[in-house]
């Protein structure tokens, strides 16, 4: 398994070609308490930073982008009813969606754990 | 993820005599009306909860106070505000509005008659407007009032607003006497030697108060307040997430220079003398506006689901075609429901009407609800 991240902080998760994708623990922490997050449904088909989730917290609402082409397999069902996981396991269980890989060779754009550790430390 | 939530850039901004004591107790800070200011500390959501159960101090620094003193002062002020002035008696205070000559409003703002014996020097009236527009105030109030009239910015203070049902127990303990303030009075108060002006007053919808203080004595006012076991700091998210539950319009969103206090459903601030009478900017449009009910109105909203809808969303007919707008919108902890303020056509602004809403090229449905959100917990009278 490896974890690759946007400029835009995003995670995603790969694993025999299904990606799970959601915030970083930085972004949840900037964005504050998370009150409602809108998961893409299964079907949907995402071109690379294509809009695919809203998340909001008490201030403010905040797009999520699709970090790499592909088919949404799965939302996560669990943040509607408890939005809050976003902020209490933003890397675990508050995952936002999975998704097929259109193009898997779009993974070496992204930044692996080191280079969004470093991104951030200057941010 | 996209957008800058709540900044991190501070460069640039003002500083206020609270400045290093936020970031010293964490406070994330944010450029507003032209000033670094907290916005939160521990998180909006917790900090909303501890102020409508204990009591929360919120540092309102970049808010203009100011003194005005001279003969006939309440005539002068009446000719620019519609309240009721001259029969105001000391110690009392009101919201009122600065208007703009169409009838539309400058700001919204706490007027005081002050007595004899108050920390600024003559007795007068000490005026409260907002961060983000005491400078265009100043320039309209100057060119409003006579030469008979002085008007005294005084930067030299510092505001805080404690504000929650433990606020008085806490308060007390500095200083005594504030208890017996009732909402909407004011007095001269002392603390360890410095001059205070504390109100019962505030804008979250609690019991609380708003104390001006010598800006060189605030840090160690604002250290005492926390030490009480009741008190914690509170940023300018919870500040707003508390006064839209409330149900209180905030400047430069729900009020502006071309609404109306009847549009905006602050009817209330006309004083009875002063209908009667006129004699205030835009007194015809807006006694007119009175007779015969505004065309639109500023109504409350409870919005279905889970989602806020926020300012900038309209509120739109079957045909999608926008008829409103929300001025205010967020997710509100103590509801624990998305609310909002928006201008809905009069014929919309019966409470239980439905009505739709489009952000972002979605529709919510919501349902207009009387104001406040929350029960209003002001101490009317002693007891």
């Amino acid at each position: 398994m490896s974890r690759y991240y946007t400029q835009e902080h995003e995670w995603i998760e790969v694993e025999n070609q299904v990606a799970t994708v959601g915030i970083t623990d930085y972004a949840q922490h900037q964005l504050g308490d998370i009150v409602f997050v809108e998961v893409p449904d299964a079907g949907r088909e995402f071109a690379k930073g294509d809009e695919a989730a809203v998340v909001e917290s008490v201030k403010a609402a905040s797009d999520v982008y699709s970090p790499v082409s592909g088919t949404v397999t799965e939302g996560n069902a669990a943040l509607a009813d408890d939005p809050s996981l976003v902020n209490s396991d933003p890397e675990g269980a508050g995952w936002f969606f999975k998704l097929n890989l259109m193009h898997p060779s779009q993974l070496s754009e992204l930044m692996d754990e080191a280079a969004y550790k470093e991104f951030v430390a200057g941010l | 993820m996209s957008g800058a939530p709540e900044g991190g850039e501070d460069v640039g901004p003002a500083t206020l005599p609270l400045n290093a004591w936020h970031r010293g107790r964490g406070g994330r800070m944010v450029p507003f009306a032209g000033y670094s200011m907290p916005v939160q500390y521990e998180g909006i959501m917790a900090e909303h909860l501890w102020v409508r159960e204990h009591a929360g101090l919120f540092d309102v620094s970049h808010m203009g106070q100011l003194l005005f003193t001279g003969d006939a002062v309440d005539a002068a002020l009446e000719t620019l505000l519609p309240g009721e002035l001259k029969a105001l008696g000391e110690g009392r205070m009101r919201y009122s509005l600065l208007l703009a000559e169409n009838g539309g409003i400058h700001d919204d703002l706490m007027i005081t008659r002050l007595p004899a014996e108050n920390p600024f020097g003559e007795p007068g009236f000490y005026m409260v407007v907002n961060g983000a527009t005491k400078w265009d105030d100043l320039g309209v109030l100057r060119d409003g009032l006579p030469d008979a009239v002085t008007i005294n910015h005084m930067e030299e203070r510092a505001l805080l607003a404690l504000q929650g049902p433990k606020a008085v127990t806490a308060l007390a303990r500095l200083v005594s006497g504030v208890e017996e303030l009732v909402f909407m009075t004011a007095g001269a108060f002392g603390w360890n030697g410095a001059a205070l002006w504390i109100s019962r007053s505030g804008y979250t919808g609690e019991d609380g108060f708003e104390i001006s203080v010598p800006a060189d004595r605030v840090e160690a006012l604002a250290e005492a307040l926390c030490a009480e076991p009741e008190v914690e700091p509170i940023g300018l998210g919870a500040r707003d997430s508390l006064r839209l539950e409330a149900g209180l319009p905030l400047y430069g969103h729900d009020l502006d220079d071309d609404t109306t206090p009847i549009a905006a459903d602050l009817g209330f601030a006309l004083s009875k003398r002063r209908r009667e009478e006129g004699g205030f900017p835009g007194a015809e449009r807006i006694l007119r506006e009175r007779e015969e009910g505004p065309i639109a109105k500023r109504v409350g909203l409870i919005v279905e689901g889970r989602q806020p809808v926020r300012e900038g969303a309209m509120v739109v007919d079957a045909d999608g075609a926008e008829v409103g707008k929300v001025t205010s919108g967020g997710f509100a902890p103590s509801v624990q429901k998305p609310i909002a303020m928006a201008y809905v056509p009069a014929a919309l602004a019966e409470p239980g009407t439905q009505i739709t809403l489009a952000q972002r090229g979605k529709i919510h449905r919501a349902e207009v609800v009387p104001m406040p959100f929350v029960p209003h917990r002001y101490v009317r009278k002693k007891g």
